[in-house]
């Protein structure tokens, strides 16, 4: 079921393994019947980890999403609470315990934090009086959830918010103590690299944690070489740009989540021989996205305008597979032929899939909206001229398009121009506030506290300078072979770290968990893969992070929610 | 070595052997009689409690305890309740359970630790039995109760107590009773006459023993053996019934022919073992003793009262003066030392015997066993059997045998013979009689080295279990550093000396010993009332985490505070922080705060959801007047009456200005402005508008028709003239007032082209309208204009008058080669020509 896991360098399947041993001994902590309860925001992550028939088996009967008031009824012996350690959820379970009916007979509680348990929540269950009604409270170690052959995510979206905004370093703590799991069963890793605050501070933390349990290390050869941690505030750019690889247009278009995306289902719309087309379904279409599938595997991470080549190309293939069947004569080779069928459909509706998906990006891509936004993107990349309001930007907020997307352009002209001039974020400012409302001031200040938004004060833009030392922009890129990431290695201090400089022994692959604080894009993996691949470069990467983002979610997730009162 | 058998007894297909263990180091005068007694099992320590001798109302029992080997630990006057029943833990502590359900537990030298009760209703009802049993879920207990119901704890060192179903007819005590653990439940079975019960959580089952004869009329004996799988039954026929546990399989019944109940039955199996056999003891002087195989018994005389203790392998007798071990003899020891044995490990001992002796007959030995081909063999015989032995001298005996035989193989595995050497060694250590810890290497294996290890820290054998630790390079942090903890935990109590002193000596031995927790000795110093010590030792504490909660005990908060961040887990930031607001006051609490930044942002983030007002407060301490704006911003949208809206966007104002954020200043005092605006609007026309954006409002004016107050609105607000245009130009669409955007279209040079005019007329379907702006727009865009309209020759025309490779390509992409065949030959030549030139 989750095989794709280890398939890479890395066997991440150890560590799904070893969740789902936790998760089930817990279950098997409460005996008889279960019903979980969910804060729902986990059940995403969850499903990386466990699917419904393993707590089936472990007799879960029911599950229900945790909401004030009353539980429903369920005739099981245990009710079990799944929720990350937050007050808020703390006030519903007590009033989920303490409205329970007392006539009825009576069901064991419990709760189980994610990924840890904390004493101020434990606090606030003892003052509302049903501490004691619980008869376990755990915590389930959850912090880094494999999530594909080389990647790994922690799945907490708030961590850049909270990181940068708020001065809080929870997340830094679950990070370090994430790899503090990963390091007790892929080995101790002996280099650490880092760039950023947040870096250092996730570093520092490890050495700690190392000599707090010095002594309990496993003996266990190193898996990985090296660990680079990077702070997402040191390459603010590339998760405003547009991704322009094939998974990166799924995201950004229909975004993924938890590994899955839903899609608009017309053109998914079965065509069975003689029943006509009249019912086209209305429920989105919901796929799953990982290496698994070995068509989805090999287009990815390309450029989208290589991906109809690819397509086409494995199109042929596959019905010069099927043709083979002609060819097949002794009752060996039709046997033969046979036991490749299921292997061979399941590509045949993994291309078909993907076809559509390509066709419902392409209508996209090929609309001048796109084309316009894109042109306007790249010439902030360019660094023409940056430093005056942009005559886009301004239509796109006279037409009042998404905020999100006016926020994206002015951030990323920003970030390309090291600051804009008074007078022109003044304008954007007042442009946005005027247009979108006055509620979105607190959004604007979010934006500068996090550096997306900022006046220029030194004299001189050194983006332009930086961009042509390091040759982060190609003029003419050959889409067809390499991604359109050249400008994620973006700052000079890390790009020598980045750029493979091992110096290792000749045939093996050193291996770099490479771990983005904050965040990191399709895009972004899809370089790393492709450094992976060239063959010189001597070094594999593995990607962590604490969630994946894209633009849009990126900035959703520093805004305030500020609400017009009726 | 003809003696090695001497104590054996054939018994079926088995010999059966009594091993003397220790001859008992203590002196009762009285025996075993007039005391309960519990021995602990896996050779663990033993408890006698003495009835008084004199029976005056004030005499009291004494309570003693001792190793095996009898060497006292403890002695003392037994001042509480009655005591029903006696037992150990598995981590030997000793269990007194009273006639009123109290439970109290005491450590291996007689100090008391706890106590719980069995249940409130054992006060007026009483104990009547009790039993204490071990199972995978730890040490439990069961109680008979006065009215007949039994009470469990399956383990007692996280209570939850049970209380079984009735059984129906009871009316006395049952004949005979005991605990299974059976498929991860514990349940009771008991017999009342002929009748036998399965009580589990839910229900009282009635069971029959299959194949059992019927001519008994009581069952008066149980017992399960050790590992719960098979149990043995005594009637009072003198029958006894051999089975699996769920009585489903009969191994076998025999009559004993004793009419007499015993004292005691257990069962003597060893694992892996074909033949079952259970002992049973009756009472006075004369024991006698059945092991039962097909029919087949045999007994001891024991010349002393005595106690049976089953073990995994064996039983261990223990009487007033000696404790034996009894055990069926593994089948190598017996291959072996069977007289005129022919097997492999026979002739390799033999060989042996005639090498030390110097005589050539070894050479003939070893050349049958190698003509059998059997060296291999044999050397892993006398390996096997060494471990089964005893005495040091014949496991020597048979270890220099093998290495003997080990010098004739070329590609032996040394591991069992490492391993076995290092266990016996370890082994012999603990069965000295200073220690008096008999183990077997079978039961040495289950119970593991970490619990040996344990075993010998309670007895507080330090050096001893350090040296093992050493020996068997078992790592630090399981190994050395939990035994120097539990030495230090026991130092902190001595009380005699001074503070400095044992933090000195604890540091200088513990050093950086890896995973000591230096707060586990912390806390236990503090529970002895030291707290300056217990602060002394936690300096040592690498974990910062590990501190905080036992120096908030210790009232010592900031430090707490400042451990607490060094962790890095904010959750034991937030909890210090808590503490500290409720042991402070206000004022010293926020200074406390100001020190420590991450503390501080925290507790914001905590008043941000929780305690707003708060919020404010540290804002206000801090003077940070950008932060009180943007409170007093968030506050507008809490607040549903717009007068109290508006005094809070006053107040962001102020607060806006006192930070010097102009920007953010005036767009408050914009946003106070639109916002009356709005009201006057809704007071005067009833449009309701209070709380749109700018953009919005005016749209909003647009399209009802308010021309003169968006006008207003327009200039008021400097609205950029572009912006202002396309929201016109939208709102006129949307009205359909075509004839008021062609006046507006002649108002002025519009400053955003005529191209929106196009799109926007073709986008609510009117091309009609549409063309009308089309000349208007500019050179550049002229193409495009064209082609929105649906007008390919006039797109096809500016193409080529301007020559441009891209618009050409763009009229091109918009053609159909069949409809329009000629603009398409046009727009090639023009590229060939261009191409030319």
């Amino acid at each position: 079921m989750a095989a794709h896991l280890s398939y890479g360098r890395v066997n991440l399947n150890i560590l799904r393994e070893a969740a789902r041993k936790e998760l089930r001994e817990f279950l098997d902590k409460c005996a008889g019947s279960k019903a979980i309860v969910w804060d729902e925001y986990l059940t995403g992550p969850f499903g990386l980890i466990a699917q419904y028939s393993l707590l089936k088996e472990h007799e879960v009967e029911k599950m229900f999403t945790l909401k004030p008031g009353r539980l429903p009824a369920a005739d099981v012996k245990n009710i079990i609470f799944f929720v990350r350690p937050k007050l808020e959820l703390m006030d519903i379970i007590a009033d989920n315990v303490a409205s329970e009916d007392k006539l009825r007979t009576p069901r064991d509680f419990h709760v189980l934090f994610v990924p840890r348990r904390s004493l101020l929540c434990e606090q606030r269950l003892k003052e509302k009086g049903v501490l004691g009604s619980l008869i376990n409270v755990d915590e389930y170690i959850l912090d880094l959830i494999p999530y594909d052959g080389d990647l790994l995510s922690m799945e907490s979206e708030s961590a850049f918010r909270e990181c940068y905004l708020e001065n809080d370093q929870t997340s830094l703590y679950h990070t370090a103590k994430g790899l503090m799991t990963l390091q007790a069963l892929y080995g101790t890793i002996p280099q650490i690299f880092g760039k950023g605050e947040c870096a250092r501070h996730v570093a520092n933390m490890m050495l700690r944690m190392k000599r707090e349990f010095a002594g309990c290390q496993t003996q266990i050869l190193p898996v990985f070489d090296t660990l680079l941690l990077l702070d997402r505030n040191v390459d603010l750019l590339t998760p405003l740009a547009t991704q322009l690889t094939y998974e990166g247009l799924i995201d950004e278009i229909y975004s993924i989540n938890n590994g899955y995306v839903k899609l608009p289902p017309e053109k998914f719309a079965q065509k069975k021989q003689g029943e006509g087309e009249k019912d086209l379904p209305t429920e989105p279409k919901k796929l799953q996205l990982n290496s698994a599938e070995e068509l989805y595997a090999e287009i990815r991470d390309k450029n989208f305008n290589a991906v109809g080549a690819a397509l086409s190309k494995k199109a042929k293939i596959i019905s010069a597979a099927f043709e083979e069947r002609h060819n097949a004569k002794t009752v060996g080779e039709i046997k033969q032929f046979v036991s490749q069928l299921p292997h061979m459909q399941a590509a045949r509706t993994s291309l078909a899939n993907h076809t559509s998906v390509a066709e419902l990006i392409k209508d996209i891509t090929t609309s001048d909206a796109f084309f316009d936004n894109l042109t306007v993107e790249q010439e902030f990349m360019t660094g023409v001229d940056t430093d005056k309001a942009n005559t886009y930007i301004e239509d796109c907020i006279a037409r009042k398009d998404p905020l999100i997307k006016i926020l994206r352009l002015v951030c990323m002209q920003s970030v390309c121009n090291n600051g804009l001039k008074q007078k022109v974020l003044d304008f954007y400012k007042r442009e946005i506030l005027q247009t979108y409302g006055f509620q979105h001031i607190l959004t604007l200040n979010n934006l500068e506290k996090a550096g997306l938004l900022k006046l220029q004060t030194a004299t001189r833009n050194n983006y332009p300078t930086i961009r042509k030392t390091l040759k982060l922009w190609m003029e003419d890129a050959n889409e067809q072979v390499a991604s359109h990431q050249f400008y994620v290695l973006q700052k000079a201090e890390y790009v020598p770290v980045c750029r493979p400089t091992s110096t290792g022994q000749q045939g093996e692959n050193r291996i770099t968990l490479v771990f983005f604080l904050g965040g990191v894009t399709y895009a972004e993996i899809a370089a790393l893969r492709f450094l992976s691949q060239m063959e010189d470069g001597g070094t594999e990467y593995v990607i962590a992070t604490t969630k994946l983002i894209n633009g849009t979610s990126f900035i959703k997730s520093l805004m305030e929610r500020l609400e017009v009162p009726p | 070595m003809a003696f090695v058998t001497a104590s054996w007894n054939p018994l079926g297909e088995a010999f059966y052997r009594k091993i003397e263990l220790y001859e008992m180091g203590w002196n009762l005068k009285e025996g075993l009689r007039n005391c309960q007694i519990a021995a602990a099992p896996y050779g663990g320590p033993i408890a006698l409690l003495k009835e008084p001798q004199r029976s005056s109302p004030s005499a009291r029992p004494q309570l003693e305890i001792y190793t095996s080997s009898g060497s006292p630990m403890a002695s003392f006057m037994w001042k509480s309740g009655v005591v029903k029943q006696l037992g150990w833990t598995i981590s030997d502590d000793l269990l007194c359970v009273q006639e009123d359900g109290t439970v109290l537990v005491y450590d291996l030298f007689g100090s008391f630790k706890r106590h719980f009760s069995m249940g409130n209703e054992l006060v007026q009802s009483h104990v009547l039995e009790a039993k204490i049993f071990h199972s995978p879920y730890g040490t439990g207990i069961a109680v008979l109760s006065g009215a007949y119901r039994f009470i469990l704890a399956t383990n007692i060192e996280d209570i939850k107590l049970r209380r079984l179903p009735e059984v129906p007819g009871l009316q006395g005590v049952p004949s005979c009773w005991t605990v299974l653990s059976q498929d991860r439940q514990t349940k009771v079975l008991l017999a009342t006459g002929a009748d036998l019960y399965i009580l589990d959580n839910t229900a009282c089952t009635p069971v029959s023993p299959s194949g059992f004869s019927p001519q008994a009329t009581n069952i008066i004996q149980v017992a399960g053996s050790f590992s719960y799988k098979y149990l043995a039954l005594f009637t009072d026929s003198g029958h006894v019934w051999m089975g699996s546990a769920n009585l489903k399989e009969k191994l076998c019944e025999v009559d004993t022919k004793m009419r007499t109940p015993p004292t005691q039955m257990a069962w003597c199996w060893r694992p892996k073992s074909q033949q079952p056999s259970v002992v049973i003891m009756w009472e006075k002087y004369l024991l006698f003793l059945a092991l039962v195989v097909l029919n087949l018994l045999f007994g001891y005389n024991l010349d002393n009262e005595s106690v049976l203790v089953p073990e995994l392998d064996s039983v261990r007798i223990i009487s007033g003066t000696h404790h034996e071990l009894l055990q069926e003899v593994p089948v190598v020891s017996e291959e072996i030392f069977k007289i005129a044995s022919m097997a492999p490990g026979a002739l390799l001992l033999e060989a042996h015997k005639e090498y030390e002796k110097e005589s050539q007959k070894a050479d003939e030995y070893l050349r049958e066993i190698k003509e059998q081909d059997g060296l291999g063999e044999a050397v892993k015989q006398c390996v096997e059997a060494a471990g089964y032995e005893h005495e040091p001298e014949t496991q020597k005996m048979l270890l220099r045998a093998a290495s003997f035989g080990k010098c004739f193989l070329s590609n032996f595995r040394p591991e069992q013979f490492v391993s076995t050497c290092r266990d016996l060694r370890v082994l012999n250590a603990v069965r000295d009689y200073t220690v008096g810890i008999p183990l077997t290497l079978q039961q040495y294996k289950q119970m593991t080295v970490q619990v040996l290890i344990d075993r010998l820290v309670y007895r507080k054998l330090y050096p001893l279990a350090i040296e093992i630790c050493r020996y068997l390079k078992i790592p630090e942090y399981q190994g050395v550093s939990r035994v120097l903890k539990h030495w230090a935990c026991c130092k902190v109590q001595q009380k005699e000396e001074a503070d400095e002193v044992i933090a000195r000596m604890v540091s200088l031995k513990l050093g950086e010993t890896a995973g000591i927790s230096y707060s586990d000795i912390a806390a236990r110093a503090y529970e002895c009332g030291r707290t300056e010590l217990a602060i002394k030792l936690l300096e040592f504490e690498p974990r910062s985490g590990e501190q905080v909660p036992l120096l908030l005990k210790m009232k010592r908060s900031q430090l707490a505070l400042s451990k607490a961040i060094e962790s890095g887990d904010t959750d034991l930031v937030y909890t210090v922080v808590t503490y500290l607001k409720n042991e402070m006051n206000r004022g010293d609490f926020f200074m406390t705060l100001r020190n420590q930044p991450i503390a501080l942002s925290l507790y914001r983030q905590f008043c941000k959801h929780q305690e707003q007002d708060t919020l404010k407060d540290l804002y206000n301490q801090d003077d940070d007047h950008q932060e009180l704006g943007n409170f007093y911003v968030r506050a507008s949208y809490q607040e549903g009456r717009l007068d109290t809206r508006m005094s809070c966007l006053q107040n962001a104002m102020d607060e806006y200005n006192k930070a010097k954020n102009e920007f953010n200043a005036k767009a408050t005092e914009e946003e106070m402005r639109l916002l009356r605006f709005q009201r006057r609007l809704e007071e005067e026309k009833g449009e309701r508008m209070v709380g749109c954006s700018l953009q919005d409002t005016l749209h909003c004016l647009l399209i009802v028709g308010l021309h003169k107050q968006a006008e207003q609105l327009y200039k008021d607000f400097r609205v950029p003239d572009k912006r202002y245009w396309w929201l016109k130009l939208n709102a006129l669409a949307e009205k359909e007032d075509w004839e008021e955007m062609e006046k507006f279209s002649k108002t002025k040079k519009s400053p955003i082209g005529y191209l929106p005019f196009v799109d926007v007329c073709i986008k609510h379907h009117n091309k009609y309208e549409a063309r009308k702006y089309v000349s208007k727009v500019t050179p550049e865009q002229k193409v495009k204009a064209h082609i929105a309209v649906g007008d390919l020759e006039g797109a096809a025309e500016v193409a080529i008058e301007r020559r441009n490779e891209g618009e050409i390509s763009l009229v091109l992409s918009h053609c159909t080669a069949t409809t329009d065949r000629t603009i398409v030959d046009r727009l090639n030549r023009t590229r060939a020509t261009a191409g030319k030139k």
